[in-house]
C-alpha cells in the first residue's frame, strides 16, 4: 500500500499523555474504594464520624491512664492534676495493683512458680503435637511465652531463686523442643501428670501411681500381643488398669507416700481463680475432648445399633441443654448420682462436664468432616485389606480432622470462652470472680471500663491467636482435589 | 489354576465371636449393652440411696404449691401467691421472649454486617472486620456484664429528673432528661416506655390460669388477615405480568391494604399510648424494661450478629461470581443482583449453620444468670430450686424444657430449611 501523504493522516505516533488527575495513585484509589457512589460516600462518611468518635471518647481516656495509684480516688485525683478537672483517665493502676489475682485467683504467693513452670512446660509437651517443624513460628511463641512468663513472675513480686530455677530448666526443655521436637513425645504423654503435680502440689506418689496405670496397659499390650492379636490384648490391658486404679492406685500411692514422703505443698482447689483456672479447665478440656468427640463421631456413623443409638443420645442431649445448666449438674446433682459420701474437686467435676460439653460438639463437626469424604477412601480402605481401626487411622481421620479442623478450632475457641461461665458454680473465673472481688473493694469501687478491657484483651488474644492458627494449619495441609 | 488346601468348613467356633466381623459386631454390642445396663442401674441406685439417705423423694407435687416469692418481670399474670409451675411459665415466657427477640434482631444486624464486609468499600469492609473478630473472641459474659454495668452505673438516678418549684424559680434544668420528646427515661433502674393502652377491651379468653387478652389476637388476626390479601394480590399482579408483560401498579394497593385495617382497628379500640411520668421518687406511668433485660438483649444481639454475619459472607461467597457476572449482563443493577439472584442462593448455604446460632443464642440466654434476668434458670432453676430443696426434680425439668425448645426450633428450621432447598430432579 502507498504511504498515505494527505494532510489530515498523521504521520508521527504522539507521546503518551499522562492520565487525568483523579485516574491515578491516591485519587483514584480514593475514588474507587471510598467515593465510588452516592451510597458508598455516604457509608464512609459515616465510618469515619464513627471511627473519629471512638478515638475522641477513648484517646484522652488512654492517654491520660495513671499505672501508679492505691485507689480509684487516687487515680483520680492524679488525672485532675495532670490533665484538667474535666478530662477522663484510664486507671490502669487497678491492673497493676490486682496483676496477681487476675493471674492466679487466691493461689499461695509463694508458690507461683509452679503454675508458670506449668504453663512454660505445655508448650514444650505440645510441641511435637502442634509445631510438626515450623521453626519460625515455633520461635516467635516461644519468645511470646517467655516473655508473658517473665512479665507474669515479675509484676506478682515472687522470691528470685525458685524462678531462676525454673526458669533454667524451662529454658532448657524449650530449646529441646526447639531442636528435637518429635523425641519429646514422652514428655507429652507424662506431661499431664506433671502438671497436675506442679498445680494442686501434695505428695509426687499420686501422679505417679496415676501413670503406672498406663505403664500397666502398656505393658499388659505389649506382652499378650503376639499371642492374642489386637483387640483382646488392649481389651484385657485395659482391664488391668481400670482394676490397678480401682484397688491398687490408692494403697501403693499411700504407701510409697510414708516411705519416701516426697512432695510439695499442696494447694486447695478453691485457691485456684484468674486466668490460671481459666487456662486449666480449657486446656484439660481441650486435650481430652478431641479424643473423646473422635470417638462419639464414630460411634454416631458406626453400623452397630446400639452403639449409634447410645452416641446420638449423648450428642443430642449434650447439645441441646446449656453448658450452665451442665455446670449446676456437676455442682448440684453429683452428689446424687455417686456412692455416698463419696465428694470429689469441685474444679475436676467442672473439667469433666465442660468436656462431655464440647465432646458432644466436637463429634459434630467431626462428622461433617467425615460425611465430606468421598466414599472412594471408604473403599480403598478396604480393598488394601486393612481393617477399620487401621482405616481409621490411616486413611479416614487424617483426611476428616484436616476438612474439620476449622470447626474444631472454633470449638476450642467457644470453650477456652465458656470457661467464664464456672463462675456460676463458686469459682473464681477472671471475667466475673475475681472482677466482682475487686470491684467490691473500697479501693477500686466504681471502676468498670479497665479490669473488662484488661480480661477481654487477653481472651481476645489467646482466642484470636488460635484461630490465626488454625487458618495458618489449613493453608499448610490444604492439598488440592483436582 | 486349583485351590490348594481345603475350603474352611461352615460352622460355629466360639472364636468366631470375635474374629468374625459378622458376628463380632454382635459381641461388641452385647458387652456394650451389659456395661450401659450396668451403668445406669448403678447411677440409679445411687440416686435412690442418696435420697433415702436424705429422705427425700422424688415427686414433682411442689409445683403446685404456692411460689411465694415476686419476679421483676412477669409478661403473664403471676403474684407471689401463684403456683411454682405458674412461676415456671413466667420464666419460660421470658426466656422465650429474649430469645426470639434476640434471634430476630441478630438476624438482621447480621447480615447488614455480613454484607457491608464484603462491601467494596475498603473503610467499612475493615471495619466490619473489626466488628467480627472483636466480638467472636471475646467471651459474651463479658459483653452482658459490661452492658449491664454501663447501664446501670453511668446512668442518672431517678432523682436528677425531678424539677422541683425552686429549680423552675430559678430557671434551672433538671440533671438528667428524658429522651424522645419525652417519651423515654433511661435511670439506673431501667428504661421507662411509654406502655400501649387500649380505652375499650373486648375481653380475655383462654383456659383457666392462662388468658389472653383479645384485643392483642384481634391485632394480630388483622394483620395475619392483610398480609396474606396483600400476597394474593402480589401473586395476581405477577400473574398479569407474565400474561401481558404490563406490571398493574401494586405500591399504593399494598399500603392500603397492609395499613388501613390495622389503623383502623387500633383507632376503633381507642389505641393510646401512656408516657412514663415523674412522681415524688421514681417514674410511673408506662412500662419499665429492666436493665438486665435490655443489657442480656444487646449483648446477645452483639454477640451473636459477629457470628451470623460470619455465616452470611460464607454463603455468599460460596456463590460462584458467573451468577454474579450473568446478572449483570442481563441488566441487573447491583442491588437487585443481590436481592434476586445471589441471596436466594446462598440462602440455602446460610440457613443449616444459621439454625445453629439460634439454637446457640436460645441456650445463651441462660446467662441471664449473671444479671439476675429472671428466665427458666431463674425461677425454675433458681429461686424455686433454693426454696424446695428439689435440686434432681427441678434440674432434670429444666434440662428437659431447653431440650424442648431446642428440638422444636431445630425442626422448624429443618422444615424450612427443606422448603429452600434446591428441588432436583
Amino acid at each position: 500500500m502507498a504511504e498515505s501523504n494527505q494532510a489530515f493522516v498523521r504521520t508521527a505516533i504522539l507521546p503518551a499523555q499522562k492520565p487525568p488527575l483523579t485516574e491515578k495513585g491516591m485519587i483514584k484509589w480514593l475514588r474507587e474504594n471510598l467515593f465510588s457512589g452516592w451510597f458508598n460516600t455516604i457509608l464512609t462518611l459515616v465510618g469515619l464520624w464513627a471511627i473519629y468518635s471512638l478515638i475522641a471518647a477513648a484517646l484522652p481516656w488512654w492517654l491520660n491512664g495513671v499505672w501508679n495509684a492505691g485507689s480509684l480516688g487516687e487515680c483520680r485525683t492524679i488525672v485532675a492534676e495532670r490533665a484538667g478537672p474535666d478530662a477522663t483517665g484510664a486507671c490502669w493502676a487497678m491492673v497493676r495493683d490486682r496483676w496477681h489475682q487476675f493471674m492466679f485467683g487466691f493461689y499461695p504467693q509463694d508458690q507461683y512458680w509452679r503454675p508458670t513452670t506449668a504453663f512454660g512446660l505445655l508448650f514444650a509437651a505440645i510441641a511435637p503435637v502442634l509445631f510438626s517443624g515450623q521453626k519460625r513460628f515455633q520461635t516467635y511463641m516461644l519468645i511470646g511465652v517467655a516473655a508473658f512468663l517473665s512479665v507474669t513472675l515479675w509484676l506478682a513480686t515472687v522470691p528470685m531463686l525458685p524462678v531462676a530455677l525454673t526458669a533454667l530448666l524451662m529454658l532448657a526443655l524449650l530449646a529441646f523442643a526447639q531442636l528435637r521436637p518429635a523425641s519429646l513425645m514422652w514428655f507429652t504423654v507424662i506431661y499431664p501428670a506433671l502438671a497436675f503435680f506442679l498445680l494442686w502440689g501434695g505428695s509426687v506418689w499420686t501422679p505417679v501411681a496415676a501413670m503406672a496405670g498406663l505403664l500397666v496397659l502398656l505393658l499388659a499390650y505389649r506382652v499378650l500381643l503376639p499371642w492374642t492379636g489386637v483387640a483382646i490384648a488392649a481389651g484385657i490391658g485395659v482391664v488391668l488398669a481400670l482394676l490397678w486404679w480401682a484397688l491398687l492406685d490408692v494403697p501403693v500411692a499411700r504407701m510409697l507416700t510414708s516411705v519416701l514422703p516426697f512432695g510439695l505443698e499442696s494447694v486447695a482447689s478453691d485457691r485456684f481463680g484468674g486466668f490460671l483456672l481459666a487456662l486449666t479447665i480449657g486446656v484439660t478440656a481441650i486435650s481430652f475432648s478431641l479424643p473423646m468427640g473422635i470417638l462419639l463421631a464414630l460411634g454416631r456413623q458406626s453400623d452397630m445399633v446400639l452403639i449409634k443409638t447410645l452416641s446420638v443420645g449423648f450428642i443430642e442431649f449434650i447439645r441441646g441443654v446449656p453448658l450452665i445448666t451442665l455446670l449446676f449438674t456437676a455442682s448440684l446433682l453429683l452428689q446424687y448420682f455417686l456412692p455416698p459420701n463419696t465428694n470429689f474437686d469441685l474444679i475436676l467435676r467442672v473439667i469433666i462436664l465442660v468436656t462431655f460439653f464440647a465432646a458432644a460438639y466436637i463429634a459434630e463437626v467431626i462428622r461433617g468432616g467425615l460425611a465430606a469424604l468421598p466414599r472412594g477412601q471408604y473403599e480403598a480402605a478396604d480393598a488394601l485389606g486393612l481393617d477399620y481401626w487401621s482405616a481409621q487411622r490411616l486413611i479416614i481421620m487424617p483426611q476428616a480432622l484436616k476438612i474439620a479442623i476449622p470447626g474444631i478450632v472454633s470449638t476450642f475457641i467457644g470453650l477456652f470462652k465458656d470457661t467464664t461461665l464456672v463462675a456460676f458454680v463458686g469459682l473464681l473465673d477472671p471475667l466475673k470472680g475475681i472482677t466482682q472481688i475487686v470491684r467490691a473493694d473500697i479501693a477500686w469501687k466504681g471502676i468498670y471500663w479497665e479490669p473488662y478491657i484488661f480480661v477481654g484483651a487477653i481472651f481476645f488474644v489467646i482466642c484470636f491467636g488460635m484461630s490465626r492458627y488454625s487458618m495458618y494449619l489449613e493453608q499448610k495441609l490444604k492439598r488440592d482435589h483436582r | 489354576m486349583a485351590y490348594a488346601g481345603e475350603a474352611p468348613k461352615p460352622g460355629f467356633r466360639p472364636g468366631m465371636l470375635i474374629y468374625d466381623t459378622r458376628y463380632r459386631s454382635l459381641t461388641i454390642q452385647l458387652i456394650v449393652l451389659v456395661l450401659f445396663a450396668f451403668g445406669v442401674s448403678w447411677l440409679i441406685n445411687n440416686v435412690i440411696v442418696n435420697l433415702a439417705a436424705k429422705d427425700r423423694t422424688f415427686d414433682y407435687g411442689f409445683l403446685w404449691n404456692r411460689a411465694g416469692y415476686d419476679i421483676n418481670q412477669t409478661l403473664i399474670p403471676y403474684t407471689n401467691d401463684s403456683t411454682h409451675g405458674r412461676a415456671l411459665f413466667v420464666g419460660l415466657v421470658n426466656t422465650l421472649v429474649v430469645a426470639a427477640l434476640g434471634c430476630f434482631l441478630a438476624t438482621i444486624l447480621g447480615v447488614i454486617i455480613g454484607v457491608l464486609r464484603l462491601s467494596k468499600n475498603w473503610l467499612i469492609g475493615r471495619l466490619m472486620t473489626v466488628y467480627v473478630e472483636v466480638f467472636r473472641n471475646i467471651p459474651l459474659l463479658l459483653w452482658i456484664l459490661l452492658s449491664f454495668v454501663i447501664l446501670t452505673e453511668t446512668t442518672p438516678s431517678p432523682r436528677d429528673f425531678r424539677v422541683t418549684d425552686e429549680m423552675v424559680a430559678a430557671g434551672q434544668a433538671p440533671a438528667a432528661r428524658m429522651f424522645l420528646n419525652d417519651s423515654v427515661a433511661i435511670t439506673n433502674r431501667g428504661m421507662n416506655v411509654p406502655a400501649p393502652l387500649f380505652e375499650r377491651s373486648l375481653g380475655t379468653a383462654g383456659i383457666g390460669e392462662f388468658q389472653i387478652s383479645l384485643n392483642f389476637l384481634a391485632i394480630f388476626a388483622v394483620i395475619g388477615a392483610s398480609a396474606i390479601v396483600n400476597r394474593r394480590m402480589v401473586r395476581r399482579a405477577r400473574a398479569i405480568q407474565e400474561d401481558t408483560g404490563v406490571r398493574p401498579v401494586t405500591w399504593w394497593k399494598s399500603l392500603l391494604l397492609l395499613f388501613v385495617p390495622v389503623i383502623a382497628l387500633l383507632l376503633a379500640l381507642g389505641f393510646h399510648l401512656e408516657y412514663p411520668r415523674m412522681t415524688r421518687f421514681n417514674f410511673s406511668g408506662g412500662i419499665e424494661v429492666l436493665h438486665s433485660f435490655t443489657a442480656l438483649l444487646v449483648a446477645l444481639v452483639l454477640y451473636t450478629a459477629a457470628f451470623i454475619a460470619e455465616i452470611v459472607r460464607a454463603g455468599i461467597q460460596a456463590i460462584s461470581r458467573g451468577q454474579t457476572e450473568a446478572a449483570f449482563a442481563l441488566g441487573l443493577r447491583p442491588g437487585r443482583t443481590m436481592s434476586l439472584i445471589i441471596l436466594p442462593q446462598a440462602l440455602r448455604v446460610i440457613i443449616p449453620p444459621l439454625i445453629s446460632q439460634y439454637l446457640n443464642l436460645t441456650k445463651n440466654t441462660s446467662l441471664a444468670i449473671a444479671v439476675s434476668y429472671m428466665d427458666l434458670r431463674g425461677t425454675l432453676g433458681g429461686v424455686t430450686l433454693n426454696q424446695t430443696g428439689k435440686e434432681l426434680e427441678c434440674m432434670l425439668l429444666m434440662m428437659l424444657i431447653y431440650l424442648t425448645i431446642s428440638l422444636i426450633i431445630s425442626s422448624v428450621m429443618n422444615i424450612y430449611n427443606a422448603s429452600v432447598r434446591l428441588k432436583e430432579r
